[in-house]
């Protein structure tokens, strides 16, 4: 493979060029270990189809969302302000982004102050892809007859109705999806939203990412897909907990289909 | 002499009528105490939402026993209503079942239609008791349900019950005295379910058969007057606010939070960005978020006053599963206790919603996971009185926890959650240059 590339808005604008997706890192894309793996890989896999995409690189700034969301409402506008000024002098139309939270945050949310995007999550961008045979998965590679469970992150799910979108891109997989008894609307939470990742949780008999990660062990599934940060922090923690990590592993759909693509 | 119960049923009538007439303005006024919002817009969504969810029970069904047993006294009550008409006709004008030689068999088939919703009722309203009592369901056993939520509960079925009984009780009754050739008693076709109960009915004399037609006569039409007030003190009033409350809940995404317009002027003007529009500060003496009940959208108090206390919110609450205090069925059921107080004792008694209702640890343990604003039969948002709450604890009192002025403070100087540099947010794509 030639030199993968990452272009930022600021070299594309530099030749007076645009992007057609900016791609939305987030904190944790840019700055968690784990998730940085699932930024790498959603990266290649545009290198792949060859889409022309940027990102904000050092431009990029937190949305809000967790400041927004423990209640410090100021801070969130300035935020939500200052980027909305990169974003809109950039000129910028589509954004996808593998966060759930900077997903809901960017389009249900920035709107009303002045920010107006097609937003996708990277669920729906990956299930394009397959869809347009960007992606071509080859039916019985290494995930042939493996059994994967999917978690849904609420803010995916419930808050935007996302559903299907994830199931569809590890059902191309040609892997056994199965379900855990909480799934799509009734699905638990992994217990990090609302700002909960950013503090300890309150006294309680038991922690919120230990109860889901044993209804995901039930399924008998090796390997969890989630499609959040958070959600991948806190299955791993969990897995860790249940002391199974050298059976099963918390994935991300990008690391999926780039691992299934021979791109990692 | 032959007057005297008419001018009873009047007097009840309307001594029930007028108390339920204030209670109705009390609960006007109190859900008026919260600040507009405008949810007008959409309105055949609207529309269409109330349908589905109030009148057609749609996210009852997800639990689809409890759903059919509700379903069978929804219906009943309805419809067994339609008599009521009758009854108070009938009491008004000293006639007796006046409908009758009018509708002649037609009345005979509605009747025993009527009886036959009455016994669903019976059957719904004794499993639901077993449920509550003997199974114990766990969503009815929480602590918030301690005490008076749980006799409400109770005292509801086991009204209902007494009502039904006293239906099938005047039907039985009725017929005897029909056969028996009884003045007044119209000649009305046979009943199915009540004369079932002819085999211990018949042992009775006359006179005292119309003393039990009577009483269970009275007994149910002043039973439906006084459980319609009971209704306006009690869950139970989820039967005509579910109507309001589907109608005007939200249709945005459930993950998007309500903009505070009122801070974004400020917030562009310390970004130097133009102002449009009115840029004077906010007023003196404006609270960000809620404190108390009148801080709320006058939405969120319609939704207390619809909560029906299932538990449903609770039952899916991870914060709550794991044994945090947070339960969103109590957000509400404390949103409605202190709008009462409030109702009573007016805002300035000394309390307020936030602290001697819902404590911070409540607030503080919820995941914004959405699983009880998807849970909840009648469109209720536990999940938005909680984000007001915060909003006022971190911005008014500044006391939110630690951690979180942590990840404030880190937001503000760092422009991420994390304490990590500026300089170093686009370092992965070094890394992946270099193929790590
Ligand atoms: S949004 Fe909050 S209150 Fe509602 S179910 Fe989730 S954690 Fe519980
Ligand atoms: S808020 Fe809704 S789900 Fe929760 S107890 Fe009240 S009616 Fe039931």
């Amino acid at each position: 493979m030639s030199e993968i590339q990452i272009p930022t808005v600021a070299d594309l604008a530099a030749k007076g060029e645009k992007p057609e997706v900016l791609f939305w890192v987030g904190c944790a894309g840019s700055y968690d270990d784990r998730y940085k793996s699932v930024t790498k890989a959603f990266v290649k896999i545009l290198n792949k189809v060859g889409v022309k995409f940027a990102v904000l690189g050092p431009e990029e700034t937190c949305t809000g969302d967790p400041a927004r969301r423990a209640g410090n409402e100021f801070l969130f506008q300035m935020q939500a302000m200052s980027n909305i000024q990169v974003l809109n002098g950039y000129e910028i139309k589509k954004i996808v982004t593998a966060c759930p939270h900077c997903f809901n945050t960017l389009k249900n949310e920035y709107p009303e102050l002045g920010g107006n995007y097609d937003v996708i999550h990277h669920s729906q961008f990956l299930q394009e892809l397959i869809n347009d045979g960007k992606v071509e998965l080859k039916g019985g590679g290494e995930f042939k007859g493996r059994k994967i469970t999917y978690h849904d992150s609420c803010f995916l799910g419930r808050a935007n109705n996302v559903y299907s979108a994830p199931r569809a891109v590890l059902e191309a997989l040609d892997a056994e999806l199965v379900e855990m008894k909480r799934c799509k609307t009734k699905g638990l939470c992994c217990g990090a939203g609302g700002a909960q990742m950013f503090k300890d949780a309150e006294p309680g008999n038991k922690e919120v990412n230990v109860e889901r990660t044993e209804e995901a062990l039930e399924t008998k599934a090796d390997t969890i897909a989630v499609a959040c940060p958070f959600c991948m922090t806190m299955m791993s923690d969990g897995v860790k907990n249940k002391e199974k990590e050298s059976s099963v592993k918390v994935k991300d759909l990008a690391e999926l289909i780039a691992e299934s693509e021979g791109l990692d | 002499m032959e007057y005297i119960p008419q001018i009873v049923f009047v007097l009840v009538a309307g001594f029930f009528g007028f108390l339920i007439f204030r209670r109705i303005r009390r609960i006007s006024s109190n859900i008026k105490l919260g600040k507009d919002v405008n949810l007008t817009d959409n309105k055949s969504e609207r529309l269409k939402n109330m349908i589905l969810v109030a009148f057609g029970q749609k996210k009852m069904f997800k639990r689809p026993i409890p759903a059919f047993l509700h379903l069978l006294i929804y219906v009943g009550f309805i419809l067994i209503n339609i008599e009521v008409l009758e009854i108070v006709i009938d009491g008004i004008f000293g006639t007796h079942r006046i409908a009758a030689p009018i509708l002649g068999s037609l009345y005979t088939g509605m009747i025993n239609f009527f009886e036959f919703l009455a016994v669903g009722v019976l059957f719904s309203c004794i499993v639901f008791l077993i449920r509550r009592n003997i199974l114990r369901i766990n969503r009815f056993k929480k602590i918030e349900m301690v005490g008076w939520p749980s006799l409400d509960a109770n005292l509801i079925l086991i009204i209902e019950i007494l009502l039904m009984v006293a239906i099938l009780g005047m039907n039985g009754a009725d017929q005897i005295l029909q056969t028996r050739g009884a003045n007044h008693y119209t000649e009305t076709g046979s009943f199915f379910f009540s004369s079932a109960m002819f085999g211990w009915l018949d042992q009775f004399e006359t006179s005292t058969l119309i003393l039990i037609e009577r009483a269970a006569w009275w007994f149910h039409i002043v039973g439906i007057f006084a459980f319609a007030l009971y209704v306006t003190y009690s869950k139970h009033l989820h039967i005509f606010m579910a109507f309001p409350n589907t109608y005007y809940s939200r249709l945005d995404p459930k993950g998007k939070m309500t903009n505070m317009e009122e801070i974004t002027n400020e917030v562009k003007m310390m970004l130097g960005m133009p102002v449009e529009g009115d840029s004077s500060p906010p007023p003196e003496g404006m609270r960000f978020g809620a404190k108390d009940v009148n801080d709320l959208t006058w939405k969120n108090l319609m939704d207390a006053y619809a909560c029906t206390e299932c538990g449903r919110c609770t039952s899916e609450c991870p914060a709550n599963l794991t044994g945090k205090k947070l339960s969103p069925r109590k957000i509400m059921m404390d949103t409605r206790d202190r709008l009462e107080d409030v109702g009573k004792n007016g805002l300035d008694d000394g309390k307020s919603l936030l602290g001697d209702y819902i404590t911070k640890e409540e607030i503080n343990a919820c995941t914004n996971c959405n699983a009880c604003v998807e849970a909840c039969p009648v469109n209720i948002n536990p999940l938005d009185i909680i984000l007001q709450t915060r909003r006022y604890v971190a911005m008014e009192e500044s006391a939110a926890p630690e951690s979180w002025n942590m990840m404030f403070q880190n937001v503000e100087t760092n422009f991420a959650p994390w304490k990590f540099g500026v300089q170093d947010r686009f370092n992965w794509s070094n890394e992946l240059k270099e193929g790590k």
